[in-house]
């Protein structure tokens, strides 16, 4: 059985406790979660959810069947089954010394970072993209260069003209 | 118009929504509700004796009734005690809207006297629930609440009343309807996969019907029983679906699933096209999953899309409900005159009755010790098969399950997806007041009977005079039955040394006590008690230690590997069945 990975987007009431629906129906059913996005939309009645899991075919589709069911739950699309933009955003504090400094600014420049903050030390990078271009950023720098890393979890929208609206 | 306290709107709500029974307990943070409830007699208020038994009765009303069942607690205790009932509700779709106290608003989350985080701890156990914190949306929210737990796939529904809200006033507006964007719950069955449906199911050789619980939840038994008439396949029912197809017509091949008849399973086993309606695919009915129904192709009716294809991989899903989508195929059929086959389906009812003439259900009769089944026997045949049968969990449950037949839906009432001890006497006794005119027996054990005997103060106050069947063997028999088979006999704290006197302590709570000992005095003491229409009647049969219930499909086996009775020598399960248990 072939365990994909899945971006989930989901569509719904901004209400207290709507996070918490989502995230409980996730551990009591055993299904995993790899990342999770939450934020109200442009219409401050509803919030835009976004995770990653992974499972097989059925597991998925009870994922969605048991989201479908929560009341709270006005939409939702698995991107991954659609043509799809995927962005993560990713903060690094890197040593950035000596020979270091130049590499690492070179480096940030391959893979389109920005250079948000700049110590005698340390460099403070800024990165989007899809994960995969996050984590081949962090296998691309020396390991003990890194000093802290925070990742926003993956969020995404589907190309074209469909749009995801209550 | 006038502003009313938000106490005095979940009184007109109720009145509204027409409830009738609101079952429940005071405590601190309800006292403005009850207070509301005071100079009133539209809403009957039940005080039970445990917020627990308070639900279960509630239960008992809904699933005797088809009616929202109401629930009204305090904060704290009060609510944690609902939980058990509240997650029994869940477990067997039944509709309830339960109401608890919450300390003031401004108090929540500082650990206050009688706080819990009571949506927090129903929330994987509530179809859906809601924290009110502003009296404007108290009476909308009520109405939400109707709503949502009694469509679609009904369930449980809490609100949590934070105790100023209870106070504080607001205008009073109650919407005739509601609507809600997230929550709209498909009733009409796709007519491209009814038409595929009908096409499979009739051109099955082998052909077997197996409906659950959502047939009587959604009222669909009258449509049942035309399809199934129409198409003369057998039809089997679940634990949660017995009364749907009346268990006397000859296409009832019996119960299902563990403790189900040896021709139900066989059938299930060997048939060619399944027809499953408003059944889950649950463990207890499909024994091991990849050896359950090997040569089906399945059609699929469940008005909740998650039920489907979630344990058992289904060929033809429809969504919709049960009444709606058996309507739809019946025209088809009609429309059409399509026939079944009949030659195939003669040789297939001549496998069956092969089947039924093993007599799976037959046991060892004795003049000497009463045998639980014999007491259900007897009791079918003094109410004539038409009371109201509540039941416990454990060997009785399995016992009335199989030797009361059911004719009609929400006849039979049980725990059946959470198995709670404890349930049937509260039940018994919302079924009665859903019903003062049938008979309501409630059928326990000794083990059961003991985790609600509380109530018996309850039906003495309220007056709903049930008779309670209790098959006394001192033991926790469907326990010690698996402890014999399982575990070598080693019978770890199954064996009660101490019992109260049953017929004491009913009279200690004002009814009637009767002990029966001998199998002549079963027949005469059970119509003794039934001509004591307007009393209680607590009859404690000692029945037989050792008997056990069969068939059985040990678990990990599959439905053609079942236990017949006792000559059958009981095989210790393999290990990853008693990872099943």
């Amino acid at each position: 059985m072939n365990n994909d990975r899945h971006l989930i987007s989901i569509l719904m009431e901004n209400e207290a406790g709507a996070l918490s629906r989502v995230a409980n129906l996730f551990s009591a059913r055993g299904y995993n979660i790899e990342s999770l996005t939450v934020a109200p939309t442009d219409d401050p009645t509803l919030s835009r959810l976004t995770l990653v899991t992974c499972g097989n075919e059925q597991i998925i589709e009870q994922i969605i069947k048991q989201l479908n069911k929560l009341i709270d739950v006005v939409k939702l699309i698995d991107l991954s089954e659609t043509d799809a933009i995927e962005r993560e955003l990713m903060l690094v504090k890197t040593k950035a010394s000596g020979e270091q400094r130049a590499e690492m600014m070179r480096l940030a420049e391959i893979f389109g970072g920005r250079i948000l903050d700049v110590t005698e030390a340390t460099y403070t990078i800024e990165l989007t993209g899809a994960g995969n271009k996050l984590d081949n950023f962090l296998r691309a720098v020396e390991k003990d260069a890194i000093l802290e890393v925070v990742r926003s979890g993956a969020t995404g929208i589907a190309r074209g003209q469909k749009a995801l609206r209550a | 118009m006038e502003p009313i306290t938000g106490a005095e709107i979940l009184v007109r709500c109720l009145k509204e929504e027409g409830v009738e029974y609101l079952f429940g307990y005071p405590g601190g943070a309800v006292l403005h509700i009850y207070d509301a409830l005071y100079n009133q007699d539209e809403v009957k208020h039940v005080l039970v004796r445990h917020e627990q038994a308070a639900v279960h009765a509630a239960e008992g009303y809904a699933r005797a009734s088809g009616k929202i069942g109401v629930v009204l607690v305090t904060s704290g205790p009060g609510v944690t005690n609902a939980v058990t009932g509240i997650a029994d509700a869940y477990m067997d779709s039944i509709p309830l809207v339960v109401f608890s106290g919450q300390v003031p608003t401004a108090l929540i989350g500082n650990d206050a006297f009688q706080e819990v985080d009571a949506v927090g701890i129903t929330r994987p156990c509530v179809k859906h629930n809601f924290l009110v914190r502003d009296i404007k949306n108290l009476a909308e929210t009520i109405k939400k609440a109707f709503y949502i737990a009694s469509t679609g796939r009904p369930g449980p529904v809490l609100i949590d009343l934070p105790k100023d809200i209870t106070i504080a006033k607001a205008e009073f507006h109650y919407p005739k309807k509601i609507k809600l964007r997230s929550y709209n719950p498909t009733v009409k069955g796709h007519a491209g996969q009814i038409r595929k449906a009908v096409d499979l199911i009739l051109s099955a050789k082998r052909p077997m019907i197996y409906t659950g619980g959502g047939v009587i939840l959604s009222e669909g038994s009258t449509e049942l029983v035309e399809l199934t008439q129409l198409l003369s396949y057998p039809i089997t029912n679940t634990l949660m679906g017995l009364g749907a197809y009346p268990a006397t017509d000859k296409q009832f091949v019996g119960m299902l699933g563990m403790h189900g008849t040896y021709e139900a399973n066989m059938a299930m086993h060997n048939c060619d096209v399944l027809i499953a309606i408003g059944a889950r695919f649950d463990d207890r009915v499909t024994g091991k999953i990849d050896k359950f129904c090997p040569t089906a192709r399945i059609v699929h009716v469940d008005i909740d899309p998650s039920s489907i294809s979630k344990n058992v991989k289904v060929d033809i899903p429809i969504v919709g409900s049960v009444p709606n989508v058996l309507r739809a195929m019946i025209n088809v059929i009609r429309d059409e005159k399509l026939r079944p086959d009949a030659e195939a389906l003669a040789r297939w009812w001549r496998q069956i009755d092969e089947w039924r003439a093993m007599k799976s259900l037959s046991y060892r009769p004795s003049d000497e010790v009463i045998k639980p089944q014999y007491v259900i026997e007897k009791l079918y045949r003094v109410t004539e098969g038409k009371a109201i049968i509540t039941s416990d969990v454990g060997q009785h449950q399995m016992w009335a399950a199989q030797y009361y037949h059911f004719d009609r839906p929400r006849q039979w009432i049980n725990s059946g997806g959470l198995g709670t001890m404890g349930f049937g006497l509260p039940a018994a006794m919302g079924a009665k007041l859903a019903f003062p005119d049938q008979d309501v027996a409630c059928v326990t054990g000794d083990g059961s009977i003991q985790m609600m005997l509380q109530e018996l103060a309850t039906m003495k106050q309220y007056h709903t005079p049930v008779k309670i069947v209790n098959l006394n063997n001192g033991y926790l028999g469907m326990v010690r039955q698996w402890q014999e088979f399982f575990y070598q006999k080693r019978y770890c704290m199954t064996y009660f040394e101490s019992l109260p006197d049953f017929v004491m302590l009913a009279e200690a709570y004002g009814h009637v006590g009767m002990r029966i000992e001998k199998p002549g005095e079963v027949e005469g003491a059970l119509r003794e008690a039934f001509a004591m229409k307007d009393r209680t009647v607590f009859l404690d049969f000692l029945t037989d230690q050792t008997e056990n219930v069969f068939p059985m499909i040990p678990s990990g086996g599959g439905q053609n590997e079942m236990l017949l009775a006792e000559r059958d020598e009981m095989v210790s399960t393999h290990d990853e069945g008693m990872v099943l248990l």
